[in-house]
């Protein structure tokens, strides 16, 4: 072998290599003595230990980000991903006509991008003008009509309605929707190719042996997608605590009234970046790496557990 | 005994189009009110919900839609013009930049034999579970020390090396760059890089397509970076000019709403005009077992 092949391999790994080891590995470095400063601004800084993470545990808003974030997770796993799971059985089916068209159709919000998305649903969700109350003060006033059910008596009156503060005081319930709209269909992805591996001799016998639908999914559909359905859990849960653009785009001074919706990385970002303290933004990373990392351990202690049962 | 079955599946089949179609009106009732709302005066979005009524064709009023939006928003006013053009440059250099870098490390590390090949393996797989937030803060601290805040370079250099792309890259060479290929070009006389881009780059082709259209869109609808790294208003790109315009006129939706748009047409029509390469990319670079 000529030096050359032995050095070659080298080339083609250099520009990744440099590129890794300057922008991801030195931050990653910096990360370690930049959380245990005081700073204000990139130059000026103080050492403080701990002090910053002590901080944090006791900053009630701190605490609120974190619960409005695991209140956004769930909701991605236990509203958002059944829902696409469910779109994905139906197209799945035999025979349906369109299955093309209603794929694309349901993963295009996907395409509007995230912060466009945010401002189409800033302005959606207004109040008075916006489209969601405008509809619902519609839906309403149909029920009103009808005699006999007298709506008037328990439906709140239509100026109330309009008003309904979604980016204000409703922020989570907000985010839940309108990442629901934009990601539904892009998890309905990964379970439709999911649902392709599923055996349909399996399928079928169930069937024949008299399994109703319920029956047959839970027996023989679930087992054989868990593999991918575990995979999407996952990503889900890990790209929900991640929430930011939507939420800091979407909501007045990007945390809603009273922080209703404020997250873990828009407090991260506003601590860094409107306030200057890098360091407590960074103390804030650290808890997030934490929590993403808690989250996968879980995950690999679970599988391992029902692999051994 | 065979009339139950098929009844239950008639009356299935009508609840299932039903549900079908109420999820697809969910979908596209947002879009078409973006695109609505987006020829419409203030006075007319106040007006109307949709489409202004009156006695046109269909008995809409379309004399009172309006590109008024359009020209406010390419006037100097606003010049998103310039953040389109910033975009188009931002995105297109960071897809072919990462693309070429990963293609390079993800090949080597499948199809050549070096001195800490394991270490690599282990140094990818690793730099896969490091959190983004976390890096936010000392990057920025970092990118200030070495005088790169407020340009481009500050922003593309640490986007192009994504260890996810080499990792896709390496799982694609794997599956579809025969070892028996390379081995016989190189006893043929041929280079490593001219067995690279001559032989495996044409058949990393579908990865290559969808490399490029992923991390083209992410950095169309990146606002994190440019928010952070740029300073200049003229330097930044739809994502962060958007926002800026939507905290600027928050009341002016008929505009905000033109903005979004002109800022989603380009990725939509390059998304469904590559669909096919995206597609095929994902599926050939999934791992197989």
């Amino acid at each position: 072998m000529s030096t050359g092949s032995r050095v070659k391999p080298y080339l083609f790994l250099a520009p990744f290599l440099i590129l890794f080891v300057v922008f991801t590995v030195v931050p990653l470095f910096q990360a370690v003595p930049l959380a245990t400063h005081h700073t204000f601004g990139p130059d000026a800084s103080t050492y403080v230990g701990f002090e910053k993470f002590a901080q944090a545990f006791s900053d009630a808003r701190f605490w609120k980000a974190l619960r409005n974030t695991l209140v956004f997770t769930a909701g991605s796993v236990f509203i958002q991903l059944p829902i696409a799971l469910g779109l994905a059985l139906m197209l799945n089916r035999k025979r349906v006509m369109g299955r093309g068209v209603f794929r694309l159709l349901f993963f295009s919000p996907q395409l509007v991008g995230l912060v466009f998305v945010a401002v189409l649903a800033s302005v959606m969700f207004q109040k008075q003008k916006g489209l969601v109350n405008t509809a619902i003060a519609g839906g309403a006033d149909m029920l009103r009509s009808i005699p006999l059910i007298n709506a008037n008596a328990w439906l709140p009156t239509t100026s109330e309605l309009l008003n309904t503060p979604w980016l204000e005081s409703l922020a989570m319930r907000t985010l839940i929707i309108s990442a629901l709209w934009m990601y539904a269909g892009f998890n309905m992805i990964y379970f439709l190719a999911a649902l392709q591996n599923v055996p349909s001799e399996l399928e079928e016998a169930a069937m024949i042996d008299g399994a109703g639908p319920v029956r047959r999914f839970f027996a023989v559909v679930l087992p054989s997608i868990r593999p991918v359905a575990v995979f999407v859990v996952l990503l889900s849960i890990i790209g929900s605590i991640q929430v930011f653009e939507l939420a800091y785009i979407m909501l007045p001074e990007g945390v809603g009234m009273q922080d209703s919706g404020l997250t873990l990385v828009t407090y991260l970002f506003k601590n860094g970046f409107e306030i200057g303290d890098l360091g407590y933004a960074t103390a804030i990373g650290w808890l997030i790496a934490v929590i993403l990392s808690a989250t996968a351990i879980t995950q690999r202690l679970v599988n391992r557990q029902e692999a051994h049962a | 005994m065979n009339s139950r079955p098929r009844h239950q599946s008639k009356l299935g089949s009508f609840a299932l189009y039903t549900v079908l179609l109420i999820v697809s009106v969910v979908v596209v009732v947002p879009m078409f009110y973006l695109v609505v709302s987006a020829f419409k005066t203030e006075q007319g979005f106040l007006e109307h919900t949709f489409l202004p009524t009156g006695d046109g064709f269909l008995g809409i009023a379309w004399g009172e839609l309006t590109t008024k939006q359009f020209h406010r928003l390419f006037s100097p006013e606003i010049g998103i013009g310039r953040a389109l053009v910033n975009s188009i440059f931002l995105s297109s250099t960071t897809a072919l930049l990462a693309t070429f870098v990963c293609a390079l490390a993800g090949y080597a590390s499948a199809a050549l034999d070096f001195k800490g090949k394991k270490s690599f393996e282990w140094l990818i797989l690793a730099a896969l579970i490091i959190p983004p937030p976390l890096l936010i803060a000392p990057s920025y601290q970092w990118l200030h020390s070495l005088n790169l805040l407020d340009s481009y370079a500050g922003l593309i250099l640490p986007a192009i090396a994504p260890a996810f792309g080499v990792f896709l890259f390496r799982q694609a060479t794997l599956q579809s760059v025969p070892k028996s290929i390379v081995e016989a070009a190189r006893i043929d006389g041929a280079g490593e890089f001219g067995i690279f881009f001559a032989i495996a780059l044409p058949m990393l082709r579908p990865m290559v397509g969808a490399f490029l259209i992923i991390t083209f869109l992410a950095t169309w609808n990146n606002f994190i970076g440019p928010q952070i790294v740029l300073q200049s208003t003229e330097k930044q790109p739809l994502s962060v000019v958007i926002y800026q315009t939507q905290t600027a006129y928050y009341s002016d939706y008929g505009l905000l709403m033109a903005g979004t748009l002109v800022s989603i047409l380009p990725v939509a029509a390059l998304f469904l005009f590559l669909q096919r390469d995206f597609i095929a990319g994902l599926s050939s670079g999934a791992v197989k077992g």
